[in-house]
């Protein structure tokens, strides 16, 4: 099968220019102008939009296997397709949770077939319990490249060490491929009982709050192992301005450490709390104007590597419970680029790197995504209109879930077509199956 | 008014209209038969999913009062024990017929999420650290009748305002009527950016009684000790007390206003409790005249507001 996507932008090695694409098979056979073009081709009109490398978000709560009513792994991938994404890590917060090569192998064949490379991330200790360490060697072995208990940091400080150390012996199973320790920073001494913000909003509300320093202490704990273990640490969800200035420096030291920030918490104040819709409700917070522009000036000037979604669908009804006994987390795979391309005023260079270069180089996926729209390379690509405005539903969402923050908030950009390995994933905006 | 969820959404003119409907009530209470035919008919649920005796018991007063039918639910015994989630509680508690919702909950906010759900009128009666409207609003009522005019009134509320769903509503309340109003507390009981409640703030007790015209106690709880945010009630005690040498120091005009139960020899020596200043009982006597007329206000008017939604 042979795809001709003409009349738009690429994004490629030199940046954004206009060129059309031919996709045989699940590779790019050829890119430019006056492409000659076989009979057997379907064209696909890209008129107006940009023709770029699929996304990869780095975090992504599919909720298979155990808590399928909530999403289930076709369910995600479709709507990750929707969203543009062609590969997503899946956090390994299951019940039971991705701590065994048996559980990552359960969810690689559940995966088999869907609509996005759907890449298992693992535990890095059992249970996500915080006391002992998963078998790193083993999951490494067959692929595993991410280690993280998300939702939970590892609060032992000696644990982590221990994990940080184990982690830089496994390069020599993966064959030099990077072993990352994804953290979820949040020393819970600080941050339990917390369900928001700790700030003007949750006094005026009478909410008990998360502090800011939750979430740097551990960073800054994590940066002083990293310096003596020299392993690699990413940092998911970063939330706060005082944690991108930490991050920044860190780099500037030459240390091996990359982070992401979520879409809500670059569009979202802790101000939206004052509802108490528990759909707001998520971990880390949503924090303050200062915090948001931080991480927007972050994610300009590359101190953030990445966008990612922390998509984290939760049953209808397990939101309508007081906001501090709801679930924390919020959907994001179906608009995350829409907000990316609404709300930052970066070129579309950066929202790429952002989005599809860095995550997948940190997820180890990069021989087949995130790599500029150029000859040779696999046919894992997103079409994008970058003008056309939609208004974000909940119930029109491929999601099982409906919790998104941004309900009736019309936003800029729409993913007309999503390649996987050169097959129509997304086509007129509509899953092909 | 549908609803009564906060102080700050009645704004300074809803508290007078409050106030000016409680002093007919407060003629009907002083009665033979202390009961009126205003909300007969009326079907008024009490949901309770926090304890609390004193709230209950004279919000359920002022409805029988206004003849109205009170329907008791609490959650000890009910189904909120079995996971059912808050939207399906008041739901099915509405689906039986009900014309306004009393509400107390131990989470903040929980008022504002029902009133979203219910068609009936939701009245807050206590929501987690949030507000307590009717509360501040008998303590409105109780300063009022001194004579006391609100404009310039210095008032302190000494104790643990960051867990005080009772502070809050009342630091908007007596602000909005344009008093002055001094938070006294230790650092450990005061929320983060607690100068954002519109308040002064002093860590001193000693400093400030002389120039306090209401002295507002609130009730200190056992464990924020636990939580070391305080070494000892007798530490608490003897720094933030109102003990006999403290009483001294107020004026004899002043009062002392406290929103019950009272912890004798913690938050007020029990030499202090008989002081003639101490305002304790008419705050009860008046938070059934209060509630009778936001009742009658919110469920005379309920019908007309939702007719022009």
């Amino acid at each position: 099968m042979s795809f001709f996507i003409h009349g738009g932008s690429i994004v490629g090695p030199k940046g954004v220019e206009r060129a059309d694409v031919l996709v045989t098979g699940s590779s790019i056979v050829a890119v430019g102008l006056d492409l000659p073009v076989p009979n057997s081709a379907r064209h696909i009109d890209a008129s107006g939009q940009i023709v770029m490398p699929g996304l990869v978000d780095l975090h992504a709560h599919l909720r298979e296997p155990g808590n399928e009513e909530a999403e289930t792994i076709e369910t995600g991938a479709r709507g990750a397709a929707l969203g543009g994404y062609t590969a997503v890590i899946a956090m390994p917060n299951t019940d039971p949770t991705t701590d065994s090569p048996s559980i990552v192998r359960d969810v690689l064949a559940i995966a088999e077939g869907t609509l996005c490379e759907i890449v298992p991330s693992a535990a890095m200790t059992v249970g996500r319990e915080g006391t002992l360490l998963t078998p790193m060697g083993e999951l490494a072995a067959m692929g595993v490249r991410i280690f993280t208990d998300d939702g939970r940091g590892v609060q032992d400080p000696a644990l982590m060490r221990s994990i940080m150390e184990y982690a830089t012996g496994l390069e020599a199973i993966t064959g030099g491929a990077p072993v990352v320790l994804a953290q979820h920073c949040e020393v819970e001494a600080l941050s339990s009982g917390g369900h928001m913000h700790e700030g003007e909003w949750s006094t005026r509300l009478g909410m008990a709050g998360q502090p800011a320093e939750a979430e740097t202490l551990m960073m800054i704990r994590d940066i002083a192992l990293a310096r003596r273990t020299g392993a690699r640490i990413h940092f998911q969800h970063v939330s706060t301005a005082e944690g991108v200035e930490i991050i920044r420096a860190a780099k500037a030291e030459g240390l091996a450490i990359t982070a992401e920030a979520t879409t809500h918490h670059f569009t979202l104040t802790d101000a939206v709390c004052s509802s108490y819709n528990p759909v707001f409700k998520v971990h880390p917070p949503l924090r303050t104007d200062a915090d948001v522009a931080a991480l927007r000036l972050g994610l300009a000037d590359g101190t953030i590597d990445c966008i990612a979604t922390d998509h984290a669908p939760h049953e209808p009804h397990t939101k309508e419970f007081p906001f501090d006994q709801a679930p924390a987390g919020m959907l994001g795979l179906e608009s995350a680029l829409a907000l990316a391309l609404t709300e930052l005023d970066l070129p579309i260079e950066r929202i790429v790197e952002l989005m599809s270069t860095r995550p997948a180089e940190i997820a180890g996926i990069n021989d087949r995504h995130g790599n500029p729209v150029e000859t040779g390379q696999r046919a894992n690509l997103t079409i994008v209109d970058p003008n056309a405005e939609w208004t974000v539903a909940g119930a029109a969402m491929a999601s099982r879930s409906h919790n998104t923050p941004y309900e009736g908030r019309t936003v800029r950009g729409k993913v007309q077509y999503t390649f996987l390995e050169g097959e129509l994933t997304v086509e007129q905006g509509k899953a092909t199956r | 008014m549908k609803d009564l969820l906060t102080i700050a959404d009645l704004g300074a003119d809803g508290i007078h209209e409050i106030m000016h409907a409680a002093d007919s009530f407060a003629e009907v209470c002083q009665r033979p038969i202390p009961k009126v035919p205003a909300l007969r008919g009326k079907t008024i649920a009490s949901m309770f999913f926090e304890d609390s005796t004193r709230t209950r018991t004279s919000f359920e007063t002022a409805a029988k009062r206004l003849s109205a039918d009170v329907m008791n639910f609490s959650a000890s015994s009910s189904s909120v024990n079995k996971g059912e989630s808050l939207r399906d509680t008041v739901e099915t508690i509405e689906a039986m017929g009900v014309d306004a919702i009393i509400v107390r909950h131990r989470s903040s906010g929980a008022p504002q999420q029902i009133s979203r759900w219910a068609n009936a009128s939701v009245i807050n009666a206590g929501d987690g650290w949030h507000a307590h409207p009717t509360q501040s609003l008998l303590d409105v009522y109780t300063i009022r009748e001194e004579g006391r005019s609100f404009e310039g009134l210095r008032i302190a509320i000494v104790g643990d305002i960051s867990h005080s769903r009772v502070a809050r509503s009342n630091i908007e309340a007596f602000t909005l009527l344009g008093a002055e109003v001094t938070l006294v507390a230790p650092p450990t009981l005061l929320p983060p950016y607690v100068e954002t409640l519109g308040a002064k703030v002093s860590h001193d007790i000693d400093t400030v009684l002389a120039n306090t015209d209401v002295l507002y106690l609130l009730r200190m709880q056992n464990e924020r000790m636990d939580q070391a945010l305080v070494p000892s009630l007798g530490e608490y005690h003897r720094a933030f007390g109102l003990t006999p040498d403290r009483a001294r120091k107020l004026a004899d005009s002043a009062l002392i206003m406290h929103p019950g139960p009272m912890n004798r020899g913690i938050e007020i020596s029990p030499e202090v409790v008989d002081d003639p200043r101490v305002r304790v009982l008419n705050q009860v006597t008046n938070g059934v005249i209060v509630r009778m007329a936001v009742l009658y206000l919110v469920l005379s008017t309920a019908g007309a507001d939702r007719s022009d939604a």
